[in-house]
C-alpha cells in the first residue's frame, strides 16, 4: 500500500514540476497544462473535469473527421486527388511477419511442391478417392456429417467402423487404392475432430472440428449436385499452410465442372480454417449511383455472383500434422500446436 | 511383547493410517497387505505372522514373510523372495516357504499370486491392441474459452461471404468459365417454369406474382432482341428435355435467392434486379478447365 502510494506521489510530482515550464529532453520548454483527473482528490469534482476533458476529445475528434472529409470532397470537387485514406491497423496488417511465408519466386519452393505427397493427385494422374469413417464409439451426429461431407466430396465411400485399429484401416485402404481417409471424431455426441490422412503414405492432418452446421438446419439451403465442385482455398500463405493448402486440394478432382456452379470454399483467417459450401449465380445488377435506370442511363450493369447456401459448413483449426500415415508414436510430426504458441495475439502459422 | 489383539483393537477402533472407508466397505491402504481390506486376519500390522506377494517394477513377484522372531527388528521384518516367472513354480514355492501356516494366509496369498499373474497378462495384451484415443492436449477453462472468443471474432472478421464473391469474380473476368456464361449475361431470358413451385415457400409465390408485372417491362425494353430471343427459346424447348434439371433448378435457386433478398430489403427496392435466368447449353466443346 505504501508503495502503491509513493508511486502515486512522485507521479504527480512530475506533473506538478512539469505544469511549471520544465525544460524537456529535446532542451525544449514544454508546458502542460493537462491536469490529470487522478490527482483531483474531490469526487464531485473529479466526475465534473474527467466529463469536461472527455467532452473535449470527443469535440476534437469530430472536428478532425469533418476537416478531413471536407478536404476531400473539395479535392474531388477540384479533381485533384484526394488525401490518402489513413488504412485502420487490423489483425491481419499488424500480423507478425514470418519467414515462412511463401514468395511467388521462391525456387525451393516449387521444387518442394513438386516432391511432396499430393502431386499426383493434383496433376491428375491420379483421381482421388475418398474413405470417409468414424471414430469408434459412435453417435447419431457423426454419421449425420459423414453423409452429408459424401455429397460435397465426389468419389468417396462411407464405411462403419467396427473396432478395426486405424492403422488396419489406412493399410485396407492403401490396399483398395484409396487417396485419402477421413474420420471423423465425436466427442460427446457432437463431431469433434477430423482427422484426414493421405494415402499411401501420405501427411496425416489433425483437425479441430468446431461450430458445426448440417445443411438440414440452414436455412433455405441448396442441394448439391454431382458435379465436381470448385475449389477456393483463401490465405494459406506460409508453407504450412500451402502443405495444408494443397492437402485440401487433393480431397477434390481437379477438374471442376462450372456448370454445376457448385464452390467449396477453404478460408484460413487467424490460422481458423472456414468451410463453406455454395451455389452460385452470377447476376446482372445496376449500379444505382447515378439513380438512372434503363439502358441509356448512366447505370453500370455490374456482374455480382450471388451465392445459396449449401452443404454443412464448419470450422477447422490445425492441432498437428505428421508426415507418414497415422502413427502418434513413432511418427515425425511436422507441426505442433502447443498452446506457448497462442501467447501472441499477431502470431499465425498458416 | 507382540500382543496382536490389543493392537487389532487400537487399530481398527481408535485410529489406523491406513484405513480407507467407502460406502462399499473398509479397505486398508497398507502396501503390505494381502487382501486390501481391513479385517483382522488380513492386517499387517496386527498379526505378527503374515506373508504377502509384492511386485517390483511391474515384472518380477516377491513373497513377503514376516515372523513373529524379528518382531522386534522392524529393519528386518519382512523377508523378500523372489518368485520365479513361471506360475506354478511360484505356487511350489509359496507352498515350500508357508508350509504349516495357517490354511487361510496361505490361500489368501495364493489368491493374490493369481490375481497378480492374470492382471499381467492382461496389460500385456492391452499394450498391444492399440487404444486410440485422438486426444488434443486437455486446455484448461481458459484456453478453452480463449479459442472459442477468438473464433468468434476471426469469423466476423473474415467476411467470408465478400471473400468468396471476390473470388469469383476474379475468376469469371480472368475468363476461367465458359465464355458462354459471359455472353448470356446481358441477355433476359423468359424461362416459364412451374414445377417448381411445390417446392418453394409461400414467399416465393408471391415473388412470382411480381415477376409477371416485371416481365412485361422487360419485354417492352428489349424488344430489338426479340429475333434473338426466339431463336434462344427454340434452343431452350428444345434442350428442355436435357437440360430440364439444370434449367429448373436455375430458377429455383434464383427465386429463392429473391426470396431471401427480400427478406433484407422489406420491399423497398421491389424492382431492383431483372429475372436473369440462363440457360447453358450442352456444348461440350466450350468447356474450359481451371488451370490452377
Amino acid at each position: 500500500m505504501g508503495f502503491k502510494r509513493k508511486k502515486g506521489d512522485g507521479d504527480g510530482e512530475e506533473m506538478e514540476s512539469a505544469g511549471n515550464k520544465r525544460p524537456n529532453f529535446n532542451g525544449t520548454e514544454r508546458r502542460r497544462s493537462v491536469i490529470l483527473p487522478s490527482m483531483i482528490k474531490n469526487k464531485d469534482k473529479r466526475a465534473k473535469v474527467y466529463a469536461k476533458q472527455k467532452h473535449e476529445k470527443k469535440v476534437e475528434k469530430q472536428k478532425k473527421i469533418k476537416a478531413r472529409d471536407a478536404a476531400e470532397k473539395q479535392a474531388l470537387e477540384l479533381g485533384e486527388e484526394p488525401p490518402q485514406k489513413m488504412i485502420p491497423k487490423t489483425i491481419e496488417n499488424t500480423r507478425e511477419a514470418d519467414e515462412t511465408v511463401c514468395r511467388p519466386d521462391d525456387e525451393q519452393l516449387f521444387a518442394d511442391i513438386d516432391a511432396d505427397e499430393f502431386n499426383p493427385v493434383l496433376r491428375r494422374e491420379v483421381t482421388p478417392k475418398v474413405l470417409l469413417t468414424t471414430c469408434r464409439f459412435n453417435s447419431t451426429r457423426g454419421p449425420a456429417l459423414i453423409s452429408e461431407l459424401q455429397s460435397v466430396i465426389p468419389n468417396s465411400d462411407y464405411r462403419k467402423r467396427g473396432t478395426y485399429d486405424l492403422k488396419k484401416i489406412v493399410e485396407y485402404a492403401t490396399k483398395k487404392d484409396y487417396t485419402s481417409l477421413i474420420v471423423v471424431h465425436t466427442n460427446r455426441r457432437e463431431p469433434d475432430a477430423l482427422l484426414i490422412i493421405g494415402l499411401p503414405n501420405g501427411p496425416t492432418a489433425h483437425f479441430k472440428l468446431s461450430d458445426l452446421v448440417l445443411r438440414k438446419d440452414i436455412k433455405n439451403h441448396g442441394n448439391p449436385t454431382s458435379h465436381e465442385p470448385e475449389l477456393v482455398l483463401n490465405n494459406f500463405t506460409t508453407r504450412l499452410g500451402n502443405r495444408v493448402g494443397r492437402f485440401f486440394q487433393s480431397l477434390f478432382p481437379q477438374e471442376p465442372n462450372f456448370r454445376g456452379r457448385r464452390v467449396v470454399t477453404f478460408h484460413n483467417q487467424r490460422d481458423f480454417i472456414f468451410f463453406r459450401h455454395h451455389r452460385y449465380i452470377f447476376d446482372v445488377k445496376e449500379d444505382k449511383q447515378s439513380g438512372t435506370k434503363g439502358k441509356d442511363g448512366a447505370g453500370k450493369e455490374r456482374v455480382k455472383p450471388r451465392l445459396q447456401k449449401c452443404g454443412p459448413r464448419f470450422t477447422l483449426k490445425l492441432v498437428t500434422l505428421q508426415h507418414g500415415t497415422f502413427d502418434t508414436k513413432a511418427g515425425e510430426f511436422e507441426w505442433v500446436h502447443k498452446p506457448e504458441m497462442d501467447t501472441s495475439r499477431r502470431r499465425f502459422f498458416l | 511383547m507382540q500382543n496382536d489383539e490389543a493392537i487389532w483393537h487400537d487399530i481398527r477402533y481408535i485410529h489406523c493410517y491406513y484405513m480407507a472407508e467407502i460406502e462399499t466397505g473398509i479397505f486398508c491402504r497398507n502396501p503390505y497387505n494381502v487382501t486390501g481390506i481391513c479385517s483382522r486376519s488380513s492386517c499387517p500390522l496386527a498379526n505378527s505372522r503374515y506373508a504377502t506377494i509384492r511386485d517390483h517394477d511391474g515384472r518380477v513377484f516377491y513373497l513377503y514373510i514376516k515372523t513373529i522372531e524379528r518382531a522386534h527388528t522392524p529393519k528386518n521384518l519382512w523377508e523378500r523372495i523372489k518368485l520365479p516367472r513361471n506360475y506354478e513354480k511360484a505356487l511350489e514355492l509359496i507352498d515350500k516357504h508357508l508350509l504349516h501356516w495357517p490354511k487361510l494366509l496361505q490361500h489368501m496369498v495364493k489368491q493374490r499370486l493369481t490375481k497378480m499373474t492374470q492382471m499381467l497378462i492382461r496389460m500385456r495384451i492391452l499394450s498391444l491392441k492399440i487404444r486410440e484415443k485422438i486426444m488434443s492436449m486437455p486446455m484448461s477453462r481458459r484456453e478453452m474459452k480463449r479459442e472459442i472468443r477468438r473464433e468468434e471474432k476471426t469469423g466476423i472478421a473474415a467476411v467470408l461471404d465478400k471473400a468468396i464473391e471476390t473470388k469469383l469474380l476474379e475468376r469469371l473476368k480472368k475468363g476461367d468459365y465458359y465464355s458462354d456464361i459471359l455472353s448470356y449475361l446481358e441477355k433476359n431470358v423468359e424461362v416459364e417454369e412451374e414445377e417448381e413451385e411445390e417446392e418453394t415457400e409461400i414467399e416465393y409465390v408471391e415473388g412470382y406474382g411480381e415477376l409477371e408485372n416485371e416481365k412485361e417491362d422487360d419485354i417492352e425494353d428489349f424488344y430489338g432482341f426479340t429475333s434473338k430471343e426466339s431463336h434462344l427459346d427454340g434452343d431452350v424447348r428444345d434442350l428442355k428435355d436435357e437440360d430440364g434439371d439444370d434449367a429448373v433448378e436455375e430458377v429455383v435457386i434464383h427465386r429463392k435467392g429473391r426470396a431471401l433478398r427480400k427478406d433484407d430489403d422489406n420491399g423497398k427496392s421491389k424492382k431492383k434486379s431483372r429475372l436473369v435466368v440462363e440457360v447453358e447449353q450442352e456444348d461440350g466443346d466450350t468447356r474450359q478447365i481451371l488451370k490452377l
